[in-house]
């Protein structure tokens, strides 16, 4: 199995370890849940280095991005980033990402750790209609700490040369004598950052952090920060046989972008409308729903689960699943099978939880 | 860490034997730091009677559910119902509030294939 450079740090912690996509991951390291109330009420910080780092460099740096991505990635001022998808010929989803313009000649991308060999294929085979860019994966090089919560900037702003009133949500700062780059991104609902560092700096920056009182959170808790605030994850809400619009992601999709794969098949299913769609449910009783289990409506299976569990801030039990359109509106009653028990549930508009906003 | 007056059995779950007949059931301190935070422990609507090893429900972690297995048998007398609400219980006390289930036994004498203490430490040294 592989292991991040801040694999010492979690066996230091004694935390429970997991296989996540071939990786050797931090599940939890005392109580999921506790970690999980540490990033809504402070903040968490979480190793996602085993996240996909890839740099495209090159005068068409940004013409091969774009022709892989689901967004215009020529219209994405330097410094700031946009989320995205990559997806086949037929419009599935391949891959949901971060695209980070950096310079003119410069796009850095984060895919999911299960896709990084697709991305870097799929990236590999348009590269000769695009000969001045060069794709260089630096996952394995350096390590990535995704630090979240209500305090986790300014937390950040005190240990690290980053300036939150000139770096808006989903920007990038580059700071290259240290080769940092800290970008206002997450997936947890909270404000945050998510900190790129070469490996040897990894440890160094993780027990700087914690000194700070930034709490280490794992995979569990960063599972139910991302269902409350109805993120989707890929394997589980999408893969190649759904698309965009049925996964609730189309306003990612710039169907005015100069050509990208799964373009045609997309403007298609924009054109018709999907037949099915990601809605998110709430239980009506005890009982908690998981990927995989069938949803009910007047006792016929319509759908299934694609996520699903307790939500800790909001004290329920939650989850999303793909439904026939005429089925993924507010109100409407439905049971999932939770191993032979149907138990009732509501579709509910999401996310189910909110950044509580100054303003109101 | 493991009372001397319960009895264990292989799939961690516990028996503390009250009086004569009664005693209550619940799960192993091992088992629940295995499992981590418990979000929900389930008893089927019309559970009345446990058989031996056999499945009386289900307790679920953030990632994971697990069947709960009778340590013996018996008639169910209460459930825990505090649990419903309180599932944490079992987390913070699984010798004391996680409590499940207080059952009539229907025959003392199952007691005799489950493990003490000193060998239920010995099986848990093994599995950790």
């Amino acid at each position: 199995m592989k292991t991040t450079p801040l694999h010492p740090a979690h066996l230091a912690l004694d935390a429970q370890m997991i296989e996540f996509a071939g990786w050797d991951m931090p599940a939890r390291y005392g109580s999921a849940i506790q970690e999980h109330h540490a990033v809504r009420s402070h903040a968490g910080m979480f190793d996602v280095s085993h996240m996909g780092r890839l740099f495209l460099d090159g005068s068409d740096a940004l013409s091969l991005a774009d022709s892989v991505v689901t967004a215009d990635v020529t219209a994405i001022p330097s410094g700031h980033a946009r989320y995205c998808m990559a997806c086949n010929e037929s419009g599935g989803i391949l891959d949901d990402l971060i695209v980070y313009r950096l310079s003119d000649q410069r796009i850095f991308i984060v895919c999911n750790a299960s896709n990084r060999e697709v991305i870097v294929n799929t990236i590999r085979d348009k590269a000769p209609e695009f000969p001045d860019a060069d794709l260089f994966d630096r996952t394995e090089e350096t390590a990535m700490i995704a630090v979240q919560g209500p305090t986790a900037v300014p937390i950040v702003q005190s240990l690290l040369p980053f300036n939150p009133e000139s770096a808006p949500l989903f920007s990038i700062t580059v700071h290259p004598a240290s080769d940092t780059f800290i970008a206002r991104t997450g997936y947890t609902g909270e404000d945050g950052v998510e900190i790129i560092v070469n490996a040897d700096a990894a440890i160094p920056t993780w027990d700087r952090l914690a000194d700070a009182g930034v709490a280490p959170c794992g995979l569990v808790a960063r599972d139910s920060l991302r269902l409350e605030a109805s993120l989707r994850l890929y394997g589980n809400d999408m893969n190649t046989t759904v698309n965009p619009f049925e996964a609730g992601l189309g306003r990612f999709v710039d169907l005015t972008a100069g050509p990208f794969t799964g373009k045609d098949a997309l403007l298609n299913v924009k054109d018709q409308g999907p037949e099915r769609r990601l809605a998110g449910f709430v239980m009506d009783a005890r009982g908690i729903p998981r990927h995989g289990q069938a949803i009910l409506h007047e006792g016929r299976v319509v759908g299934e689960v694609t996520s699903g569990g307790r939500a800790p801030t909001l004290n329920l039990d939650i989850g999303m699943g793909l439904l026939p359109v005429a089925l993924a509106r507010k109100d409407t009653k439905i049971d999932i099978d939770i191993r032979g028990r149907h138990v009732p549930a509501t579709v509910t508009p999401t996310p189910f939880y909110r950044l509580p906003r100054p303003d109101s | 860490m493991n009372p001397d007056d319960l009895k264990y059995s292989k799939e961690h779950e516990w028996v503390k034997v009250e009086s004569d007949d009664e005693a209550l059931v619940g799960i192993t301190h091992f088992a629940q730091e295995q499992l981590g935070d418990i979000v929900f422990v389930y008893f089927p609507d019309d559970l009345a009677n446990l058989e031996q090893f056999k499945s009386f429900g289900e307790i679920e972690s953030p990632k994971a559910v697990s069947e709960l297995f009778a340590p013996i048998s018996g008639e169910v007398l209460e459930i825990n119902t505090e649990l419903q609400d309180r599932p944490e219980l079992v987390n913070e006390e699984p010798y004391g509030g996680g409590w499940m289930l207080r059952v009539r036994l229907s025959d003392a004498s199952e007691l005799d294939h489950l493990m003490t203490s000193d060998q239920y430490e010995a099986l848990i040294a093994e599995e950790a």
